[in-house]
């Protein structure tokens, strides 16, 4: 393509990148590097159907005027990114400091909300990201070789947890994993033992929300496998099969390198929505167990007083995380691609 | 239930042209507030006038978009219908105005408890008001051979000798859920014992103290004879427990009480045994442990005279006296509007009215402090961490955004 044409054609694209995702980031960056002014207070009585007090409110006229000087805040560089909300970088040296072993320190460092939720974020991407592609090829394979009437049926039936939305999915599975509900009293019966609720563990919160999270992105990951598998060239299966190689040995030596650019494909997604898991947090009600940077930019968000920038300096973290989270896949894909051409 | 609607809804369309008097606007009017039936009637009201477009976005998310919704200049919304926690959000960001001309206009039918002042002037006009007190199945009480409790420490041994005499196994409930739902439950214990949110007059929080520790312990003492599932329960989940008849005592908000054992399919013996009575004080204090709320609307700031004459207008037309006189409506809260008459469902919030019950604070800061309990004292109530630990984390978070928001140096 001619380097006016490609202008042209990518012009639109460019300027909505632009628009839609460069300069949202560049707001938030500045946003987080800038704080509210110092509220000028005055103490004032407060009347109501409850009678009078003193309270304190904020000057308006007084704090006006210097909103009005520089009304993007005050600057305060990192000091947001370091403090407890965030990185915590005075709390997690005085943890370090005092520690009396490598286990008080990270249970110290548990007690941070950053670190709390990173401790989730991660355990929740790292296995239900390798699950779900798994579980998904599995799929991908059972329903290639189903007969031709029943695929519809049964493809439609594979993505149903993909149509539900999220936050109706795992509200329903909220309801049925009550210590009262359908699967709640299963697995009560089944564990032998009445008292246990799955909604008042942190590791069996924990469990439930990876399980749901593989349940609710396995079909997509079947849907491009599956895709992939209609690719498949059949000759090669056919001299594999002459040569004497088990279903296993198919699967292993000619279908998943012939599927493996999709793997990537699909994991590099999936790492990136499972890093920003909320749904399930939120459907689940599980905020007492389990938290990702997303949930605390919500709750920034969702409070009485909104604190914009500390979401601002969780959005930007969210970013550079799943920026290091991709890198390796990356890297690959570039590598693969080099070594191509 | 849909067809109990339809009738109310034909009774109202039938009885409207008799009771709406003449209401006559000339401009816009648009309303966002929460969604619990009382403001639905006021918000239904407003929409009876003519003259200018009326309208409302009720929503349970409406404080999310309230103050971005009234910072444009002009204003999206005319008017958000507002608690006293989260008028001071709106007050911080300066999007509401001062209503004294408005209300000398056209005012006329308020009570002069129903005008919110702010450091002397009027910022809002109150409709209701709201605040926890127990809800209890006397018919399990007495089975029990228990008298009703009044204080927290009775509730636990009450709620002992249900248990131990398999009535019931789980029998204290309460909206519990990690978040704004456990936070509040801390303030109103918290009150009881007799603690203040701040240092004097300042922003320094000091909620660390005995009181502090006193109140977590109470609240574990409690969670012990709740549904174990008791921190994802807020006050819908709750009120599904009290409903099935798995709880015998529990606090609840007034607002909810009234219609508790009106959902379909609540078994005959909780509607027989459902009763209400004032909240409960703890620790051997006076002050009950709980808080007292209102609900009131403002004008908004950025928008024209007309539109905010208007939106008075409109407003004092959806709670003018005259709605009372349909009774689901004057069942639906406590009103604070001229001529009310309690219910029986009334009489826990008069209760804590009347026994000096202290209202949630109206501080700039106080909604920062409320977040930061929601989300440190989870860990103590799982059994994490020690109550002393709990209290100097929400103390360090609260510290934390109270900096960046410019309320601490």
């Amino acid at each position: 393509m001619k380097h006016r044409t490609f202008f042209w054609f990518f012009l639109p694209t460019g300027l909505a990148m632009l628009l839609f995702i460069a300069l949202p980031l560049v707001s938030v960056i500045i946003q987080s590097t800038h704080a509210p002014h110092e509220a000028v207070f005055r103490t004032v009585e407060n009347c109501g159907p409850f009678g009078c007090v003193e309270e304190t409110t904020i000057d308006q006229e007084a704090t006006r005027a210097i909103r009005d000087a520089e009304p993007l805040g005050r600057f305060v560089g990192l000091d947001i990114y370091l403090d407890r909300g965030h990185l915590a970088a005075q709390e997690v040296g005085e943890a370090w400091a005092n520690r009396e072993s490598i286990g008080d320190f990270l249970s110290r460092l548990g007690n941070l909300p950053f670190y709390r939720a990173m401790a989730f974020t991660l355990t929740y991407t790292f296995t239900v990201t390798p699950l779900l592609i798994v579980l998904g090829l599995m799929i991908a394979l059972a329903v290639n070789t189903v007969t031709q009437r029943l695929k519809g049926f049964i493809i439609f039936f594979s993505l149903l947890p993909m149509i539900v939305t999220p936050l109706v999915g795992s509200l329903i599975l909220f309801w049925m994993l009550d210590s009262r509900g359908v699967l709640g009293t299963f697995i009560q019966w089944a564990a032998n033992d009445p008292d246990l609720s799955l909604k008042a563990s942190t590791p069996l919160t924990w469990a439930m929300l990876i399980v749901y999270g593989i349940w609710s992105s396995a079909p997509f990951a079947f849907v491009v496998f599956y895709a992939g598998l209609q690719t498949l060239p059949q000759d090669q299966i056919e001299a594999a099969q002459i040569d004497g190689a088990t279903r296993w040995q198919q699967v292993k030596y000619v279908i998943v390198p012939h599927l493996m650019p999709l793997v990537t494909f699909v994991a590099l997604i999936q790492l990136m929505d499972n890093f920003r898991v909320l749904e399930p947090i939120i459907g689940f009600n599980a905020q007492a167990h389990a938290t990702s940077l997303s949930w605390i930019i919500l709750n920034d968000l969702g409070g009485e007083t909104r604190q914009l920038s500390a979401a601002s300096a969780t959005s930007v973290m969210t970013i550079l995380g799943v920026a290091i989270l991709l890198t390796p896949v990356l890297i690959r894909t570039w590598r693969d691609f080099r070594s191509k051409t | 239930m849909f067809i109990k609607t339809i009738t109310a809804a034909s009774l109202i369309a039938l009885a409207a042209p008799t009771l709406a008097m003449a209401c006559e606007i000339g401009a816009r009017v648009s309303v966002v507030g929460n969604e619990f039936p009382a403001i639905q009637t006021v918000g239904a009201g407003a929409q009876e006038c003519e003259g200018g477009e009326v309208t409302t976005n009720l929503t349970a998310d409406h404080q999310t978009i309230n103050l971005p919704g009234m910072q444009g200049n002009p204003a999206e919304y005319t008017s958000a219908i507002i608690a006293n926690s989260s008028i001071v959000a709106l007050m911080n960001e300066d999007v509401i105005r001062p209503l004294g001309d408005l209300i000398e206009k056209h005012g006329k039918d308020l009570q002069p408890t129903q005008i919110i002042t702010i450091g002397g002037e009027p910022m809002a006009v109150a409709f209701m008001a709201n605040a926890q007190h127990l809800v209890y199945r006397a018919d399990l009480l007495e089975e029990a051979g228990l008298d009703v409790p009044t204080t927290y420490e009775e509730m636990l041994e009450a709620a002992k000798t249900l248990r131990e005499k398999g009535i019931s196994e789980n029998p204290v409930g309460g909206p519990y859920k990690a978040g704004w739902n456990l936070a509040q439950e801390f303030n109103n214990m918290f009150l009881g014992h007799g603690g203040t949110h701040f240092k004097d007059g300042t922003a320094e929080p000091n909620v660390n103290t005995p009181e502090g520790v006193a109140t977590l312990e109470m609240m574990k003492a409690l969670a012990e004879y709740m549904n174990p599932d008791y921190l994802t329960h807020d006050s819908n989940g709750t009120n599904a427990e009290f409903r099935a008849g798995n709880v015998a005592l529990m606090h609840m908000w007034g607002s909810r009480a009234a219609t508790m054992t009106d959902a379909d399919g609540v078994p005959q013996e909780v509607v027989d045994g459902f009763a209400i009575a004032g909240p409960l004080t703890v620790g051997g204090g006076e002050t009950p442990a709980s808080t007292l709320w209102w609900d009131g609307f403002t004008v908004a700031k950025n928008i024209p005279d007309e539109e905010a004459e208007a939106t008075f207008v409109a407003l004092m037309h959806g709670i003018r006296p005259e709605i009372l006189e349909d009774e689901e409506t004057a069942k639906q809260a406590v009103w604070l509007i001229e001529g009310y008459k309690p219910t029986e469902a009334a009489k826990g919030v008069f209760a804590a009215a009347q026994s000096g019950t202290i209202p949630y604070p109206m501080l700039p800061y106080m909604g920062l402090l409320h977040t930061a309990l929601g989300n440190e004292l989870s860990d103590f109530m799982q059994g994490k961490e020690s109550a002393e630990q709990a209290l100097s984390d929400v103390e360090a978070a609260y510290t934390a955004a109270a900096k960046e928001q410019g309320f601490l140096k």
